[in-house]
């Protein structure tokens, strides 16, 4: 039985296609940054700061705030997106990505904006920070919980895997990492560049609970962190199967859209894909 | 002669009645005392409790001490969050892996990022000693003291590498505190003057002809150089450097326009050390003759300390040689 009602998991998702929309605008007044990646975690994002955090965008210090940590820091201007979507900041504000002057850094700096967490863009680093501030909030006996989101590439560096080891010896069951497993980075598809199957079993290995969910089912996505609230003797993961470049079908799969933004005349063209996409990404039987 | 503020020991020069104890011992007093002071001081080692000392601190806080195993990265990651969340974390590892590995995750996810942790980095320099090349760290002072954000300090004997442990856990910046191995003399006391950021002048001529810079324990063959050279009438002043950054340019430039030549000495490369940074505030404000006594360029070898220290031209001949020749090349 689902832990989110239909209604919800509808509102969502009409939630993730704005936020999809200002992404491609964002990206298009950037003239450069990631696409792929970001629309690929349209759905995770929204249903993060729609649904699961427990945050206040209006205060958004607030000591006992679940930590949304991104540590594939390429991707921030979905999380931007959502961000301005849910108030932190406006959305004229989220449109001066990567200009001078911005706050809305070509990759995410804690120092800049409350709210953003972590510093973030080497890969590799967020699973540890996310476990120094679960180790942290556990000595202190605190309840929030520390989400950490990954690549799945960036499991090809190696601190990433001291820190799944860190995490797993010390049963920080107050973690919930996430895998954007879309199979893409910048020189081809993961399992051709430097293969990292099988994940779910390394993980297992190394002492987690694991998780496998379609990304962009939001109501199966917020029953797997559900589940993770209740698994109490270890850390969990959520492999999340993506599709990089979701809702854009020209965009869909294609690793060369990694690291580009659109262009004016596509933008236009992406926009109303993305206007006519109603409800084609769904879990729920929309009539 | 030894300038009296500095409290310095009374009977410096007796070297054989010195005590002698090494400056990670300092770090490991230094520690369960902040830690005492303050419970959000939490220690993090990565498989080197005893040899970095911080398994005093794992005696008196067990719960407040993280084994990391031999994972540096990962010790400067977790230590970032554990900033981030609200602790003074001091991260432990020798100075070759940590920050000699770690650099990029101590760049982004510490310095960048502003975070109170503090990086000690033990067994610096050529003097850990029959280890060799592989361990003795020669370029971290180079490679913290070009980020922003990094203070960086290289306490000089056990007792200031105490206070500088202390006073570390109480700045809400990043630090890099560097520490030696092998047991050097105590020469400071409890009432030595000592503040991040203020370079104390420990030995003060009358019309000084040259200034020795210098910072770690080699500040004290530096005295005992100028003590040597004071009876063949060359008159001094020596100051300990001990904060590499932020440098105190107006001790450093107070220095060079009263003795008109400066002579550098660190355990470190020449290149990009505390030297370095010397020549830069100088050479923009008041240009004298600088020599610099440090590693040149090399990597180190297996060797006692006191061999290495002679080989690589640190020891009190080499001082002297050096202030000699800088003061030949004053312009009369």
């Amino acid at each position: 039985m689902s832990n989110i009602d239909e209604a919800k998991v509808c509102e969502l998702e009409a939630k993730a296609n704005e936020i999809r929309q200002t992404l491609i605008r964002m990206l298009t007044e950037a003239g450069s940054g990631h696409t792929a990646g970001p629309l690929g975690m349209a759905d995770i994002f929204t249903a993060f700061y729609f649904h699961i955090l427990n945050h206040k965008p209006e205060d958004p210090m607030w000591g006992d705030r679940d930590r949304l940590i991104l540590s594939n820091g390429h991707i921030v201007p979905i999380r931007y997106a959502a961000m301005a979507h849910a108030g932190y900041f406006s959305i004229e504000e989220a449109m001066t990505l990567r200009k001078f002057g911005s706050r809305m850094q070509g990759h995410p700096e804690l120092d800049r904006i409350p709210g953003i967490e972590t510093t973030s863009g080497p890969l590799g680093s967020g699973l540890g920070q996310a476990a120094g501030v679960a180790y942290g909030a556990r000595m202190d006996g605190k309840k929030f919980r520390v989400y950490c989101l990954m690549s799945d590439a960036e499991h090809q560096a190696g601190n990433l895997w001291e820190s799944a080891m860190f995490a797993g010896v010390n049963k920080l069951s107050n973690i919930t990492g996430v895998i954007d497993r879309n199979n893409i980075q910048i020189n081809g598809m993961t399992e051709d560049v430097m293969p990292l199957e099988p994940l779910r079993e390394k993980y297992e290995a190394f002492g987690w609970h694991v998780i496998d969910v379609d990304g962009h089912n939001i109501e199966a996505f917020c029953d797997a962190v559900e589940e993770s609230k209740a698994i109490y003797e270890k850390p969990t993961l959520i492999i999340a199967h993506t599709i990089p470049g979701k809702g854009i079908e020209g965009i869909e799969f294609d690793y060369t859209w990694h690291g580009k933004s659109p262009k004016e005349g596509e933008a236009d063209k992406f926009l109303k894909e993305l206007r006519t996409l109603g409800g084609k990404i769904t879990c729920n039987d929309h009539d | 002669m030894i300038n009296k503020d500095s409290k310095l020991v009374e009977n410096i020069f007796e070297m054989e009645a010195l005590e002698q104890a090494s400056t990670r011992d300092g770090f490991g007093k230094g520690v369960v005392e902040a830690g005492k002071e303050d419970e959000r001081v939490v220690v993090l080692c990565a498989d080197l409790a005893e040899s970095t000392r911080s398994h005093w601190f794992k005696e008196e806080f067990p719960s407040r001490y993280i084994e990391m195993g031999v994972a540096e990265q990962n010790l400067a990651t977790v230590a970032s969050g554990l900033a981030n969340y609200g602790k003074i974390p001091f991260i432990t590892s020798y100075a070759a892996f940590s920050p000699g590995r770690n650099n990029e995750q101590i760049r982004t996810t510490i310095s960048l990022s502003n975070l109170p942790v503090k990086i000690c980095g033990m067994h610096a320099g050529v003097s850990v000693g029959p280890d060799g090349a592989t361990h003795q760290q020669l370029e971290d002072i180079a490679l913290m003291r070009v980020q922003p954000n990094m203070t960086v300090i290289y306490p000089c004997d056990v007792e200031e590498a105490r206070k500088a442990t202390v006073a570390a856990a109480k700045t809400d910046t990043p630090i890099y505190l560097r520490f030696a191995r092998s047991n050097t003399p105590m020469f400071t006391t409890k009432d030595t003057p000592f503040e991040i950021g203020k370079a104390e002048l420990v030995w003060k001529d009358k019309d000084p002809q040259a200034t020795i810079i210098a910072c770690g324990p080699l500040l004290y063959k530096a005295l005992v150089a100028a003590e040597e050279l004071s009876k063949e009438g060359i008159r001094l002043l020596v100051l300990n450097n001990h904060t590499i950054k932020p440098m105190d340019s107006s001790a450093v430039l107070r220095c060079a326009r009263e003795s008109g030549a400066v002579v550098t000495v660190e355990e470190h490369q020449v290149h990009g050390g505390m030297g370095s940074r010397v020549a830069e505030v100088l050479a923009q404000e008041y240009p004298v003759p600088i020599e610099f006594i440090g590693v040149h360029d090399q990597f180190g070898q297996s060797g006692t300390p006191e061999e290495l220290i002679e080989h690589y031209g640190m020891g009190v001949s080499s001082i002297k040689d050096a202030v000699k020749k800088v003061i030949g090349r004053k312009i009369a």
